[in-house]
């Protein structure tokens, strides 16, 4: 743990993200770099528009940036191509999005157990089954994601990011779409999973009570950041 | 990670199934594949069908011709291999009667004689005739009516054939290996090949024609042609059906064009469905491709997962359409077995495979691209559904589709020119239908301010969704335009084709005539309303040298060019051209030549015994020598049954040789007793009567048509999958916005209205482009592949634009009726 400790886990250095639009480049994020330690839970706040989600995109190796670095798990992401970046996700990452994400022609199961068949494992069913009991949804493995409710999708989205007991999980405003009482379901089984498996938590949220249960708070205003770690 | 890509892909194929999201592209695939096994199957069959009624013109299936006494060891290995086998021997010789005399052609026959087809005999001259197994008696004759009256004998009359006297049994009228020379001066006799040693007329040196006939199973067949031409010391000649004669010949070619013309329309018009429905499926599984690669998924994991599940589609829809293919080709088969004759030979494996490899042929090439390019998808677009994959490079999707068709078209097609026009045509329409559809989807845009709010809507979604819409218009005006080449051209094709042979073209020839006897014989002719064609000189004449270097058989490899150099041709002069000719390569003469020698050959001809353009040709006619250099070719339409000529002369040149002359005339069949005054009144002159082989090639043509008829319910199918999967092209957007405009307060009538002017607006680009298309496809067809008349038939603009408007109108609406029924919330909950 001490090395856990010393290193850490996603280091963002000087990053910066530029797009063109017609009236000219656009810059979306800009110099950006903080350090967040394993297992530690951290929230990106602010306004719709101040560039939380391309932040993510860019953690997560979703998308590349313009200027600048980030070493996940101590691996430059600039020295990765995408089928790189991609082995990357499916080893240490596992993603939960605001609008759930799920495959529609897949049971709450299969989508489950996907991430693990892509990574080669064994059992996929036995730890999909095992994981979908644990959110509360082991009645409804057999059942397709437009028999679900809102809350139930975003159950089994959070049992698949964490059946392969990812080492990050990144949350794209996880209770965005849902009401009071799922939500706070939802947030519950989240923070408990990331808590048992020891998963460092990246949040993006407009939701400050879910941003206050995490460790600290990284504000964006305009592409910038406000607050420092 | 093979095998963890295919249990992917399995559970891809099995989930998509369940889900209805390959549907179409399976439905697709199927129905291609039944169209190409089904086509391919009955192709096959109605071939080797049509092969066999041409076997009936040889008597067999192969025949061995020599001028020595064949081997029996070459019979002998013909029965080892389970074939039949009979024999002929042909001459001609003096045959008498009293005091009258008379060269014949006469033909031996052994057992088994015809293999193939039948005898046809009478029991008077010009009587009831009526075909019959068997051959004569040994001891009894077979004589054709103008030997009868030359000889003045009659049926039961003893007619003297060397050294031996024979009893005249029956008429001869029609034997089926007569052979390709219609014109053979002397009359026909038959008799059995037991009573040829007694004759004494076959002597070392004498010019006799051995045939030994062939029959059975097609693999025995081709098994003993290899075997044969292994030991084919020069001797022997080989013949199949395609020798026996020339117009049957044209038939058969044409029969092949024109059903490889159905079959190939059937694979442009599957593949055109195939690929949008593989476009259609790749936009829907955008976002599946997109969580995949977020959830870690390579490009090459996506690759293999979605080769798999193309492949095992493309299996079981293989299997099942051709299962489908096997049993429609069936049900053809015996619906047509009373026009087919009955005895259509079995449906060949071969066949089934080849279809089946066809259709993962076109799925790989109108589905692939589209499909892999789900690869590209980035991840990104998890949380930006905007990003989409950079498209398929347009030229690398055509690029694949042509590619496929190249590898098919020629294989289905099986004509070269055929597979360029047709092909070309396609091509070439998709770039007009591109280009026209853009400009009209642009013209219409600006119509909306003079029209009402439904159409306005309609013509507004029309020219927003430009680029899409011109698809939409590209595809149906492609699968209209196989629909209306395969019905109104197909029929326009075959009508041209069957007007060659009118209901009056001529069915009897009369050849040498003498020339005094000219006028009274055209006085004859109209005196009874027997309406005649032009009368040509004939001179025969054997080809000695070409450019001044002798002729012999041995020079040629090619059986059929060394038969027709061991023969006399038969020369013509004239002035002008045939209109059933036309000037292949040169220049026909003016008719102010001046008597400059010159000869035009026939281009078939030309191309077999190796004479070019130029080249100078000797001809020996009656022992003198004639030269003169070729200075055109012409294609004959040997089909069109009019007197024609391989080798014509410019006048001035053959003037002063001895001549005969030939005419040809209809004889309609209850005036058949004309012919015993006409070879009464003229005894010098032959008649020679086709009407039996003109019947054969009628039949041909009926049963092609027929044939073309069934694969067009295929090509049908097929196009009615094209529009369907046209219109889900943008179905669910259409949905959408309906659900939208209806939230917004518009009533479902005035919904249903705009989309239906939106439908009825892409068939009508779609129809009328597609009908200009068709008509410059066929015309193109008419003239260089077909060799027919054709006039655009001005019908295809209001068929094609018809078939438009209520086929885009019909299927658009009946898509999204579900969607106008929903309510406006769960609609775009559901599609959102």
């Amino acid at each position: 743990m001490v090395e856990a400790i010393d290193k850490p886990i996603i280091l963002a250095d000087a990053l910066g993200k530029t797009v063109r639009s017609p009236t000219g480049d656009l810059t979306i994020l800009d110099d950006i770099s903080f350090l967040i330690r394993p297992s530690e839970a951290v929230a990106v706040v602010g306004v719709s528009g101040s560039g939380k989600s391309t932040l993510l995109s860019l953690l997560a190796g979703l998308d590349t940036p313009t200027r600048g670095r980030v070493l996940l798990d101590g691996v430059d992401l600039n020295l990765l191509d995408e089928d790189g970046r991609a082995a990357l996700r499916a080893s240490r990452i596992g993603f939960v999005f605001q609008n759930f994400q799920l495959l529609h022609s897949m049971t709450a199961m299969e989508n489950v157990m996907l991430p693990l068949e892509l990574a080669g494992r064994a059992d996929a069913a036995g730890q999909a089954e095992s994981i979908l009991a644990r959110v509360g949804l082991g009645e409804r493995t057999g059942h397709y994601p437009n028999q679900l409710s809102g809350g139930e999708q975003q159950r089994v989205a959070i049992a698949r990011a964490f059946v392969t007991r990812p080492r990050i999980l990144f949350a794209d405003e996880p209770t965005g779409n849902l009401d009071g009482t799922s939500g706070a379901l939802v947030a519950g089984l989240l923070f408990s999973l990331r808590a048992e498996a020891g998963t460092t938590l990246m949040l993006v949220t407009h939701d400050m009570t879910l941003a206050t249960r995490c460790d600290r708070r990284i504000t964006l205003i305009a592409g910038r950041m406000q607050s420092a770690p | 990670m093979i095998a963890r890509m295919f249990m992917l892909g399995l559970g891809n194929v099995r989930r998509d199934l369940r889900a209805g999201e390959l549907t179409l592209i399976l439905v697709a695939i199927v129905t291609a594949v039944a169209a190409l096994s089904a086509v391919s199957l009955f192709v096959d069959r109605a071939e080797r069908a049509l092969v066999a009624q041409g076997n009936s013109l040889l008597a067999a299936d192969l025949a061995v011709e020599s001028a020595n006494a064949i081997p029996e060891t070459l019979a002998g290995e013909a029965r080892q291999l389970g074939l039949a086998t009979a024999r002929t021997l042909s001459m001609r010789s003096v045959t008498q009667s009293g005091e009258r005399l008379q060269l014949t052609e006469l033909k031996a026959v052994g057992d088994g004689y015809p293999l193939r087809g039948s005898m046809t005999i009478a029991d008077a001259p010009f009587g009831a005739a009526r075909e019959v197994r068997g051959v004569p008696a040994p001891g009894t004759l077979w004589a054709d009516a103008r030997l009868l009256q030359s000889l003045e004998v009659n049926i039961g009359g003893t007619v003297t054939v060397g050294a031996i006297a024979v009893r005249v049994d029956k008429v001869l009228v029609l034997e089926p290996d007569r052979g390709g020379d219609f014109f053979s001066i002397a009359p026909r006799a038959v008799m059995n090949l037991a009573d040829v040693a007694a004759t004494r007329l076959v002597m070392p040196g004498s010019r006799v024609t051995h045939r030994l006939l062939v029959a059975g199973d097609p693999k025995a067949i081709a098994t003993f042609r290899k075997h044969w031409q292994k030991l084919d010391d020069g001797g022997l000649k080989m013949l199949d059906v395609r020798d026996a004669r020339p117009e049957l010949r044209t038939a058969l070619e044409r029969a092949d064009l024109f059903l490889g013309m159905a079959a190939m329309t059937a694979v442009i018009v599957a593949g055109v469905a195939i690929a949008l429905a593989a476009r259609r499926y790749a936009e829907r599984h955008l976002d599946t491709a997109a969580i995949m690669r977020c959830l870690g998924a390579t490009q090459a994991t996506i690759t293999g997962m979605l080769l798999t599940e193309m492949l095992l589609l493309a299996s079981l829809a293989s299997v099942a359409g051709a299962a489908v293919g096997y049993v429609a080709q069936h049900v053809l088969a015996e619906t047509l077995s009373g026009f087919v004759g009955g005895d259509l030979p079995p449906p060949s494996l071969a066949a089934v495979a080849g279809a089946m490899l066809i259709g993962f042929i076109v799925l790989v090439g109108f589905a692939l691209t589209p499909i892999l390019s789900l690869k590209n998808v980035p991840p990104l677009r998890v949380l930006r559904r905007d990003l989409a994959p950079v498209p398929a490079r347009s030229a690398v999707v055509y690029t694949a589709a042509l590619l496929a068709l190249l590898v098919v078209a020629p294989w289905q097609a099986r004509d070269v020119a055929l597979t360029i026009y047709l092909l070309g045509g396609c091509l070439l329409a998709i770039a007009a239908l591109a280009i026209a559809a853009w400009l009209s989807v642009r013209t219409l845009g600006r119509l909306r301010r003079h029209v009402g709010v439904s159409w306005r809507y309609g013509l507004a979604s029309v020219a927003r969704r430009a680029r899409t819409s011109s698809v939409q218009i590209v595809a149906l005006g492609l699968g209209i335009m196989a629909m209306l080449l395969i019905t109104l051209v197909h029929r326009d094709l075959i009508g041209g084709w069957q007007r060659k042979i009118p209901p009056g073209a001529p069915n009897q020839f009369v050849i040498n005539i003498p020339p005094a006897e000219v006028g009274p014989l055209r006085a004859f002719l109209a005196g009874r309303r027997l309406h005649a064609g032009g009368v040509f000189p004939m001179i025969r004449g054997r080809l000695t040298a070409i450019n001044g270097r002798p002729v012999q058989p041995s020079n040629y490899d090619d059986p059929r060019a060394r038969r027709l150099v061991d023969r006399e041709f038969n020369l013509s002069w004239a002035e002008s051209l045939q209109p059933d000719n036309a000037v292949a390569a040169g220049r026909w003469w003016p008719r102010t030549a001046g008597g400059a020698p010159q000869f035009s050959v026939e281009s078939g001809i030309a191309g077999t015994l190796g004479i070019r353009l130029g080249d100078e040709l000797t001809y020996d006619i009656a022992g003198e020598t004639i030269t003169a250099p070729v200075t055109s070719l012409r294609d004959v339409q040997w089909d069109s049954f009019n007197v024609n000529f391989f080798v014509i002369a410019a006048p001035g040149l053959l003037e002063q040789m001895p001549a005969t002359y030939i005419t040809s005339f209809h004889l309609p069949a209850q005036e058949r007793t004309a012919l015993n005054e006409l070879v009464r009144l003229f005894p010098g002159v032959t008649v020679i009567d086709v009407a039996a082989v003109m019947d054969q090639v009628r039949l041909i043509m009926d049963r092609v048509n027929l044939a073309v008829r069934f694969v067009f319910l295929f090509t049908l199918l097929a196009g009615a999958l094209v529009l369907v999967a046209a219109l889900q092209a943008t179905q669910d957007e259409r949905a959408r916005e309906s659900a939208l405009l209806r939230s917004l307060g518009a009533a479902r009538a005035i919904v249903a209205r705009s989309l239906l002017a939106e439908f009825i607006v892409i068939g009508l680009v779609a129809g009328v482009l597609a009908s200009s298309a068709a008509g410059l496809t066929a015309w193109l067809l008419a003239g260089h592949v077909f060799h027919v008349d054709y006039r655009i038939n001005l019908w295809l603009w209001p068929i094609g634009t018809l078939a438009g408007v209520l086929g885009v109108g019909a299927f658009g609406l009946a898509g999204l009726r579900g969607a106008l029924a929903e309510p406006p919330a769960s609609v775009l909950r559901r599609i959102a």
